[in-house]
């Protein structure tokens, strides 16, 4: 057996580190590139969303490569997440891949068919191995959200623009080829000093932006044209709230033990939209709010195009900008590269927040 | 001293390339509009020949670029400040009218809506998927109906009659004219109702949502066309003031911010000289780069034969960009 499974930012590096310790063979689908977003698009529907066409485009450069099963997350409720996994299975298997899919479908009361798909993957595994692997994928994980946000921090305050990009990078190998809990804590106290040692301007205080809006836009870069370096290199901090240990805990595990309860965010949300219209849309409301309260300068709301709970979102969004005074611009991603396009909104509302606060003060 | 300083604005657009002279007072002492014909190196070189002429011996002090353009004439000219057009339109529909509370901006591909409110800049927004209403489709009209696109307006208002075009969609406009011709309708009403159509398209997919209040400045190549004003004027029931220099506006304010930084951190201007650009031998060339699946364009731009600079690549591994570039694109 051959996993693979779709890239979503920085995620490899822990599926990976899971099926590795569990003694699973593994092939990482190739970085996100032109040719990706190329496949992807050639055999996707037209009107499907961005994601689905960069996950197709990931299985078929792994297929490619050698792999032979899929592991996929599925979903319910409003958005279109859900039935990813089958058309996916469907155009793979159109296209002539002899393959198996594993899909991880939240349970939502029914166990027996999440049993059977574990089956497929664990059979015979010993489950102190399953325990183990488990855990240092999840220490992976929090490693990389700890790298992740320090680079948000660093980026926009660095003298020499490029230093942290480039520690970041080296960062997220060191957690790569760590292969125990000793070497990531190791490597986790390097990893500190190296972002420490990075020349900051202590006398600049950078614009605060938050990110909100659709998971797969906010955590994978090649969706979202490497947003958070071009609002760091503008010296812009980015603020982030979605997080993928947060987002399994409340997903997965949470949802497992049919403990889910409100957050914050759905309660922050709840003045202006008080239903669940699937994917991200209650957390966009939500964390706007949130980041009002907080005293943020601004947020932009990103979302692939044609996203329904988006767009849900993007028309309630203009009422919280307008009561709580805080400025929002949504982008809509797609397979366009027009990058000028792009830069030129976020380089403008870069200037309208700076010329608000230096209004202000 | 501070009666020779002068001040350049260039705005590069997908249609137009526009340049302005500007003197110490930020008075315009010369504008220059060209079309932009695919090819903005050589009209940035005409553009600056002209401006040239009237440079009289006074020194250029300051360099903006702005438009969809603006990275490639930092380049060939030496920018001292590289700028988005939305803050460049709103930088100098403030000086020209200071209580400005919306800019609509209208260019050949592009349209904006700027709010303003106390000086600042609070909102904006500008087309995305859709290029309807935008410069380009009025030219493709006009051509189709055989009118001089500088007669178009003037025709829409010798109408007394509304005809309902379509304005969600160019193809559908433009199918709906054809009927309307088919039908018998006059000329003029149908360019009226077409007006009318692209401005209900404005409102609705680029304004909306946004409070659009009085003084309102309509900038942008297409406010020459008065039947696009009228049509807004009728729409939204208030006046509209269309600036002098309205289709020079982006390049006024690229203007306006470089005096603003030169003056503020007491720099000296990067710009290489009317002679050099003019006289200069710019070649690019493009190549894909074979190093990874991304196969990126990289366009080269040489002047002389030397390498002036690279650009197009997602890894950084071409792109020379000098420390210049990125402090003024940045803060």
């Amino acid at each position: 057996m051959k996993v693979t499974f779709p890239h979503l930012g920085n995620l490899y590096i822990v599926l990976a580190a899971f099926f590795e310790n569990l003694g699973i063979d593994v092939v990482i689908p190739p970085p996100v590139t032109k040719k990706t977003i190329e496949l992807g698009s050639m055999y996707s529907p037209e009107f499907a969303c961005f994601p689905l066409k960069i996950n197709v485009g990931n299985f078929i450069e792994a297929l490619e490569k050698g792999a032979d099963t899929i592991v996929m997350a599925g979903g319910v409720g409003p958005c279109r997440f859900g039935y990813y996994s089958q058309v996916q299975k469907e155009i793979l298997e159109d296209l002539g891949y002899k393959f198996d899919m594993i899909i991880f479908e939240p349970p939502r009361g029914n166990m027996k068919t999440i049993i059977y798909e574990i089956n497929k993957l664990f059979k015979g595994k010993n489950i102190k191995k399953i325990v183990k692997s488990a855990k240092i994928a999840w220490l992976k994980a929090c490693a990389i959200e700890k790298i992740e946000s320090q680079a948000l921090y660093y980026r926009a305050r660095e003298k020499n623009k490029g230093t942290t990009t480039r520690i970041y990078k080296s960062a997220l190998n060191l957690i790569s080829e760590s292969s125990n809990e000793e070497t990531i804590n190791a490597n986790v106290e390097k990893i500190n000093k190296y972002f420490k040692s990075i020349e900051l301007d202590m006398n600049y205080s950078p614009l605060k932006i938050g990110l909100v809006g659709e998971i797969y836009t906010l955590l994978e870069p090649s969706s979202n044209m490497n947003i958070e370096n071009i609002l760091g290199d503008l010296g812009v901090e980015v603020i982030k709230s979605i997080k993928l240990t947060e987002w399994a805990n409340t997903n997965i595990i949470l949802d497992m033990l049919r403990i889910r309860r409100p957050d914050n965010c759905t309660f922050a949300a709840k003045p202006y939209l008080n239903y669940f219209v699937g994917g991200h849309g209650v957390e966009s409301v939500g964390e706007t709010v949130i980041y009002a309260q907080k005293g943020l300068d601004g947020v932009i709301h990103l979302a692939p195009f044609t996203c329904m709970p988006e767009i849900i979102a993007q028309s309630i969004l203009y009422k919280v900008s307008k009561d709580k005074q805080i400025p929002v611009m949504t982008v809509m991603l797609d397979e366009h590269s027009a990058e000028t396009g792009f830069r030129t909104r976020v380089e403008a509302f870069v200037d309208l927040l700076n010329q608000k606060k230096e209004a202000i003060s | 001293m501070a009666n020779n300083e002068l001040y350049l604005g260039i705005d590069v657009g997908s249609v137009s390339s526009n340049f302005i002279l500007m003197d110490a007072k930020k008075n315009i002492i010369e504008k220059v509009y060209l079309k932009t014909m695919g090819k903005p190196i050589e009209v940035i070189q005409k553009g600056l020949e002209i401006i040239q002429t009237v440079v009289n011996g006074k020194k250029i002090f300051g360099v903006g670029t702005t438009g969809s353009g603006r990275l490639l004439a930092s380049t060939i000219v030496g920018a001292d400040i590289v700028k988005n057009e939305i803050t460049a339109h709103a930088v100098a529909s403030m000086l020209i009218n200071p209580s400005v509370q919306t800019v609509i901006e209208i260019g050949g591909q592009d349209s904006k809506i700027i709010i303003i409110r106390n000086g600042i800049v609070v909102d904006f927004a500008m087309n995305t998927v859709c290029a309807a209403g935008t410069g380009s489709f009025l030219d493709r009209q006009a051509t189709r109906l055989n009118i001089p696109i500088q007669d178009f307006g003037k025709l829409a208002l010798k109408s007394n009659t509304k005809v309902r075009i379509a304005g969600r969609c160019a193809v559908f406009a433009e199918s709906d004219m054809v009927h309307k011709q088919q039908m018998g309708y006059k000329f003029e009403d149908i360019i009226w109702g077409l007006c009318r159509a692209l401005v209900r398209n404005y409102i609705n997919n680029v304004a909306k949502g946004k409070e659009i209040k009085e003084p309102i400045l309509f900038q942008g190549g297409v406010a020459a066309n008065e039947g696009i004003k009228a049509a807004f004027e009728d729409h939204l029931n208030c006046k509209i003031i269309v600036p002098k220099y309205y289709d020079v506006m982006g390049a006024y304010g690229a203007a306006l911010l470089a005096r603003e930084k030169m003056k503020k951190l007491s720099l000296s201007t990067n710009f290489y000289g009317f002679d050099n650009i003019c006289n200069g031998k710019y070649s690019t060339t493009s190549f894909e780069c074979n190093g990874c699946s991304n196969m990126c364009e990289i366009v080269e731009i040489e002047y002389d034969g030397k390498i002036l600079s690279r650009w197009g690549d997602k890894c950084g591994k071409w792109s020379m960009v000098d420390s210049f570039q990125k402090e003024n694109v940045g803060r």
